[in-house]
């Protein structure tokens, strides 16, 4: 909104000395996150994500590249001059202190007024829920209260960016699933630009405005949930995000034909890989349209799933064995289409398919 | 099945009442011949009721003076041990630095020295630095032995800390200085004041060491040992029991305290 973005980050290199052997934990990463952003860094563990994540909080120093807070280059400022906040996996929450003086506690630090403290405390405690609880220990409070209460503590200083390092991971689905929701409506009422390190995707794809996937210490697609999801740039993101089926091959003239089936990727030659969701597919005995994907396979597997069943079916014209999941909504009544060891078409749209490298 | 069982039950409670009374007998002891309104020099054997060392309590001048001296060097010998056993303590619980290992060892092996080598190898220290023998020998002998201790208790209380307490600390805006103060030092004080007690504990009462490097102070256990052979004035009992009051009212403190805690 102001034109300069919340974080950048410009090629940050960070490396660790283990056993004796410098290893590589984030090799290069390049974002920027605009103010008032949702933004995930989702990727397995391992990938890096927590770590790009302290470098921004000022807990670890890039070994190389910059770090910059609203344009300013604070890669060798320490945490507690930053103007970011987090909320640690563990909570953090001070054990010796009430639920109000573990929300004071950053505002005690900056010496602010002891009226504004009250104020803003008590505020930031009513959005998150847990007026009336300002004198329990956090040891007697659930999970979840928990967990706002660590929002709380990092919100009330207003900071320039909240970093959530996987918040959720410590709750069961049904809170984790309800705090999903929570943490949206608290990050809309307050405005502020939201870091969110996750591993889980159906978390990533629910809450971001825009996703970072990392894997082995770099960025492997950077889009809206909705490009990385439909679009997956590599085969990473494609087996990360969700199922997806990876099809190999040979163009010739944007067409990848085996046997009877043919796989439009216009505009491609050569040895490509393309990559197919498992609910753009559609399955049937009848040959379908000529303007379709189309291939050719037997049913291996049915699974009843409630919403929709899933079928494996192995094509019959691919050497490898290839088995493509297909996923069809429950929608009309509860019947298969088709049965294990049926012969079976299964067709998609051209532009359901992309090709994620040569 | 039933009466075995309930012939176990009582030979179990016969066993605690008798490791109780093994126990306490010498403190019940020491308490009751605090009264004992003794006519011959030695008080051995029970002679009537009295209160009369109570309030002749500090009749005895270089016993008082003993006495005095023990109290200022426990207190004086606990408040550097306890600083420098916490930052020992949470220097090894907490980070991996070059020597680390051979800290660790050290603070092993002062545990483990046998008092009598502690104390000789101090004194012929001392002598060969040409360092006059006095209370201030005895502090820092007494700092010696009751450093690991400390750095042992409060060593446990960090290793069982979450490192992310202290990086939320300074997330939020707090100097170094201020997450100790705020955050690290209450996490551990339990740590901190078990190190404590015990290192006064340890110090009020060592007699070994504190015989070697004494010089010509004297301290409440030489004083009594010195004692032995004129007789032991009721007056000793007496202080022996208020000094384990004292204690007594700590350990309940300390009970109570947990308990509101927890």
């Amino acid at each position: 909104m102001t034109g300069l973005n919340a974080i950048e980050l410009e090629d940050v290199v960070k490396e660790y000395l283990s056993h004796g052997e410098v290893v590589q934990a984030v090799k290069g990463v390049t974002l920027d996150i605009a103010e008032g952003e949702f933004f995930s860094l989702l990727g397995p563990s391992g990938c890096g994500k927590t770590t790009t994540m302290r470098m921004i909080a000022g807990f670890e120093e890039p070994t190389k590249g910059l770090v910059k807070l609203h344009g300013q280059d604070v890669t060798n400022v320490p945490p507690n001059k930053r103007d970011v906040n987090m909320v640690f996996q563990s909570y953090a929450l001070f054990p010796h202190m009430s639920v109000w003086d573990n929300v004071a506690f950053g505002l005690k630090q900056k010496k602010t007024p002891q009226d504004e403290i009250k104020r803003r405390v008590g505020e930031m405690l009513e959005i998150v829920d847990l007026t009336g609880r300002e004198k329990r220990r956090p040891r007697e409070m659930s999970g979840g209260q928990q967990q706002r209460v660590a929002l709380a503590r990092a919100l009330v200083n207003r900071p320039r960016a909240l970093l959530l390092d996987e918040p959720l991971g410590a709750l069961d689905l049904k809170l984790r699933q309800a705090m999903q929701i929570e943490l949206k409506r608290i990050q809309r009422e307050v405005g502020i630009t939201f870091v969110y390190v996750t591993h889980d995707q159906s978390e990533a794809l629910t809450m971001s405005d825009r996703i970072a996937v990392m894997n082995d210490g770099l960025v492997e697609q950077l889009a809206s949930p909705r490009e990385i999801y439909e679009r997956p740039a590599t085969g990473f993101v494609a087996g990360f995000i969700g199922t997806s089926n990876l099809l190999t091959g040979t163009a010739v003239g944007g067409v990848l034909k085996v046997g009877d089936s043919r796989v439009l990727v216009p505009g491609h030659d050569g040895d490509v890989t393309v990559t197919v969701r498992p609910e753009k597919i559609a399955i049937g005995t009848e040959e379908p349209a000529p303007e379709m994907s189309v291939v050719r396979g037997t049913v291996t597997e049915v699974v009843y799933l409630g919403t929709y069943n899933s079928y494996a079916v192995r094509l019959s014209d691919s050497t490898d064995g290839t088995v493509i999941t297909v996923f069809q909504q429950n929608a009309h009544d509860a019947t298969a289409t088709a049965e294990r060891g049926d012969s079976v078409w299964l067709s998609w749209q051209a532009r359901h398919s992309y090709v994620i490298g040569s | 099945m039933r009466t075995r069982g309930r012939l176990g039950d009582r030979l179990l409670h016969a066993y605690t009442w008798l490791i109780i009374v093994w126990l306490s007998s010498p403190i019940a002891v020491m308490i009751l011949f605090g009264f004992n309104d003794k006519k011959s020099k030695s008080n051995t054997t029970w002679q009537g009721f009295t209160l009369r060392w109570y309030t002749e309590l500090f009749d005895i001048s270089d016993l008082t003076v003993a006495l005095r001296n023990t109290l200022v060097i426990a207190l004086v010998s606990t408040v550097i041990t306890v600083v420098i056993g916490t930052m020992l303590g949470i220097a090894l619980g907490r980070h991996r630095f070059r020597g680390a290992g051979a800290t660790n060892f050290l603070v092993f092996a002062a545990i483990s020295t046998p008092e009598l080598v502690m104390g000789a190898s101090l004194l012929s220290l001392f002598v060969s630095g040409n360092v006059p023998r006095d209370a201030n020998t005895i502090i820092i002998a007494h700092v010696l032995f009751s450093l690991s201790f400390v750095v042992v208790t409060v060593r446990a209380r960090v290793v069982g800390l979450d490192p992310s307490l202290e990086e939320a600390a300074r997330d939020l805006g707090a100097t170094a200085w201020g997450t100790f103060r705020q955050v690290t030092l209450p996490s551990i004080m339990p740590g901190v004041l078990a190190g404590a007690m015990l290192s006064f504990a340890l110090s009020i009462d060592d007699y070994v060491v504190t015989s070697f490097v004494n010089g010509s102070t004297v301290t409440f256990p030489l004083w009594i040992v010195g004692a032995v052979k004129t007789g032991i004035p009721p007056q000793v009992n007496v202080m022996g029991t208020l000094i384990f009051g004292v204690g007594v009212l700590i350990a309940i403190a300390s009970a109570v305290a947990s308990r509101r805690r927890a």
